[in-house]
């Protein structure tokens, strides 16, 4: 009797197992014709979910027999670890407007998305409303696998009551060079204005240095991706001076090297804080707020930043993917773009903004200048392994920039050979 | 000559049906005992013993995780995975927290705890307070006990008020020195009350007349608390030690909250922290399993250790 329930038992989990890992995905050819309902993911930010009802009620109700839902992302810490495990499961929506482009090569690899460029008009869509800056998002392969939708540039935001506290011009601060950048924050800090001039995350995740070495790095180095070419940049003289601005920040105590269990710009415990133009409406009733352009050793103007981009992609969970690209498309319109603007503050991912959007633009002044930012944005380099790449970046940074315990050239030259062999080790797997 | 079983001792009698039933009930061959622990057996094969046997499967293949119905080779590595978990620095550090971290936190659980038991075991007043009071921490949510802490140990804190310029520079959470110990004497308070209740629970199996026999031999309280209390509870010493260890190697949430995912430098990166960066972050699922393999390997030969080092002398 034992042993035949010790068999029934194994057969059991045997065949649970076997359940589990016999899922089915729809067939591609068939679904890319197929129309029908479909569920799409958007992220929590609350002016997000605002526009996304509105857009998905715009939709619904010129296509009854296309049903959309629109849901917020599954929590997780961070949207792409909750994606990647829904491509796992199998239970990703068929699109989802807030990828990252360092995880589309993961999810790529998972086999996870679909190919925009696949469709009849999905190169020609892509490009035309992208314009020059759509090539940053193409895949290795030369296919798109996400759509640029809209970009965060990051600026420099300050709080004007801080910076008039402790004696400086909070509408015209110093704060293009280094010199500039490190003298108001002293100011800032030893007058005892602000407990932080400046208070980015120093924690260890893979994504922080997107706010704080990222920008810099694009504006010193006039635009440079992390990677080019299969080679990392960052070991270079911009690199080098970037590294070194933000190790005397640390060095000086004008930026903490603990992280801030919160929003420390908007609790007063920081005077600025390098953020997008979504967290302007975050702060309109708190904070009054300036913003700059991230500092350069020269100053000048017409420098670069950090796109901090999200995408919009079409997952191969999706059976009804001719619906999920026309919903792609009217999302991604003009129109829904203009809205998208006009409820969230966020730029959608078009060449001159400013012109398109200019009564908006008119109304919102402070908006302007990330609109203006939005012209020169660099983005993430999309290659695989990009998630390694940026965790051993990191793991430098914090040991040399942060901490100060090996030099910040050394730091650069370690995360350099270590990223080029990672580089190599994607490229030959076997 | 014949047997009378109506005439014959009752063990004797008692013994003809039980010579038939010996063997089927030494093997626990009882149809109703084997219905009713088939969900559990069931439980044990789909929660732990196949999940066991993938992730061994998977530490020997170059593996990730892809969409279902994705046709993906998995090729054999053999000892590859393995080779990347011994030959990487980051785990190695993260091995180190873990020691560092298991030598603060299991004598002083060991101690504390022993110490607190003896004390509630007395008749004091406000005993059922105190046992609650220690249990709370354990019972509440790891993300508000580490609020508390932050609150006491952060860089802006209550501690490093009081310490002036004296605190430590950079801060407790974020020292490389000081990141561990931090984060084992957190752990030790918060899980304190499981430990003190085992004690508890202990104390009571040790006879009252060995503590009245000790001290009409003289003994004070001291002497009697290493010389019966100790002694007595060495079997709950063996299982707090076990548990301690088990606790210790598998920490993740503390790290991950206290000192925001690892700390500067991996000075608190736990090997679990690691799988779930490597396995869930950087989608490194088989260099995750090999590392789960070793981790298991790493609290077997301690766990082996630590209850030979505790039951000598029995």
């Amino acid at each position: 009797m034992l042993r035949r329930t010790a068999y029934a038992l194994l057969v059991l989990a045997l065949a649970g197992t076997a359940t589990a890992c016999g899922r089915s995905a729809p067939d591609p050819a068939a679904a890319a014709d197929a129309r029908g309902p479909i569920t799409v993911w958007l992220s929590n930010n609350a002016q997000e979910v605002q526009w996304g009802k509105a857009m998905v009620a715009s939709w619904n109700e010129r296509h009854p027999d296309q049903h959309v839902t629109a849901q917020q992302i599954p929590a997780g810490k961070t949207s792409e670890e909750a994606i990647s495990a829904s491509i796992i499961a199998g239970t990703t929506a068929c699109l989802a407007f807030n990828t990252s482009p360092a995880a589309v090569p993961t999810f790529q690899k998972q086999n996870g998305l679909v190919s925009l460029s696949d469709f009849p008009d999905g190169e020609k869509y892509i490009t035309e409303r992208g314009g020059s800056l759509t090539d940053q998002y193409r895949s290795t392969d030369g296919k798109f696998y996400q759509l640029p939708w809209k970009s965060n540039p990051v600026m420099i935001l300050y709080n004007k009551k801080l910076f008039a506290k402790a004696g400086l011009d909070p509408e015209h601060p110093k704060l293009a060079t280094y010199k500039e950048f490190l003298d108001t924050s002293r100011k800032l800090v030893h007058s005892g204005a602000a407990k932080a001039a400046i208070w980015p995350s120093p924690s260890s995740d893979f994504f922080q240095p997107w706010y704080d070495f990222y920008p810099a790095f694009a504006a010193q180095s006039g635009g440079k991706q992390l990677i080019e070419d299969g080679k990392p940049q960052f070991d270079s003289s911009a690199g080098r001076q970037v590294a070194g601005f933000w190790r005397r920040l640390y060095a000086e105590k004008l930026a903490p090297q603990e992280a801030y269990p919160g929003d420390s710009l908007n609790d007063g415990k920081a005077a600025m804080a390098t953020v997008g133009p979504w967290a302007l409406a975050a702060y309109k009733n708190s904070v009054d707020i300036g913003v700059a352009p991230v500092p350069t050793a020269d100053g000048g103007s017409d420098k670069h930043s950090f796109s901090d981009e999200k995408s919009a992609a079409m997952f191969s969970s999706c059976k009804n993917r001719a619906t999920a690209w026309d919903v792609l498309k009217f999302a991604s319109s003009a129109g829904q773009d203009g809205n998208f603007l006009e409820t969230t503050g966020q730029m959608p991912m078009r060449e001159h903004l400013t012109e398109k959007y200019a009564g908006y633009f008119e109304a919102h002044p402070t908006y302007k200048a990330f609109a203006d930012q939005a012209e020169r944005v660099v983005e993430v380099p999309n290659v695989p392994g990009s998630i390694d790449i940026w965790q051993t970046f990191r793991d430098e940074w914090t040991k040399s920039v942060v901490f100060g315990r090996e030099s910040t050239p050394a730091g650069l030259r370690n995360a350099s050979s270590e990223i080029t062999d990672l580089l190599n080790e994607y490229g030959d797997p076997s | 000559m014949s047997v009378n079983l109506q005439s014959a001792p009752a063990a004797v009698r008692d013994s003809a049906p039980a010579r038939r039933e010996g063997p089927r009930k030494a093997r626990g061959l009882s149809r109703v005992g084997a219905l009713f622990v088939s969900p559990y057996v069931l439980f044990l094969v789909v929660v732990f013993a196949v999940p066991l046997v993938y992730t061994v499967w998977i530490s020997f293949h170059r593996f990730y995780f892809t969409a279902p119905g994705t046709d993906v080779d998995s090729p054999w590595v053999g000892l590859s995975n393995y080779k990347d978990v011994f030959t990487d620095p980051v785990v190695g550090r993260a091995f180190l927290n873990i020691v560092i971290f298991l030598v603060i936190n299991v004598p002083l659980t060991v101690g504390v705890s022993l110490v607190l038991a003896t004390a509630l075991n007395a008749k004091i007043r406000g005993r059922a307070f105190f046992r609650a009071a220690f249990y709370l921490p354990y019972v509440t949510a790891s993300v508000a006990l580490v609020a508390v802490w932050q609150f006491l140990f952060g860089s802006d804190g209550f501690v490093n008020h009081l310490l002036g310029s004296h605190a430590p520079d950079p801060s407790w959470l974020v020292n490389s020195h000081l990141a561990m110990p931090m984060i084992a004497v957190f752990v030790t308070w918060k899980q304190l009350g499981f430990f003190v209740m085992l004690y508890l629970a202990s104390l009571q199996n040790v006879g009252k007349e060995l503590y009245e026999a000790s001290a009409m031999d003289g003994a004070g309280r001291v002497r009697q608390f290493f010389s019966v209390t100790v002694p007595g509870v060495r079997p709950a010493t063996t299982l707090v030690v076990i548990y301690a260890i088990i606790t210790g190697a598998n920490l993740f949430s503390e790290p991950y909250l206290l000192t925001g995912g690892g700390g500067p430098d991996h000075a608190s990166t736990s090997p679990v922290l690691l799988m779930y960066q490597k396995g869930i972050e950087q989608g490194h699922p088989d260099f995750a399993a090999a590392l789960g393999v070793v981790l298991v390997a790493f609290v077997m030969v301690v766990s082996l250790a630590a209850r030979k080092l505790t039951e000598r002398g029995n």
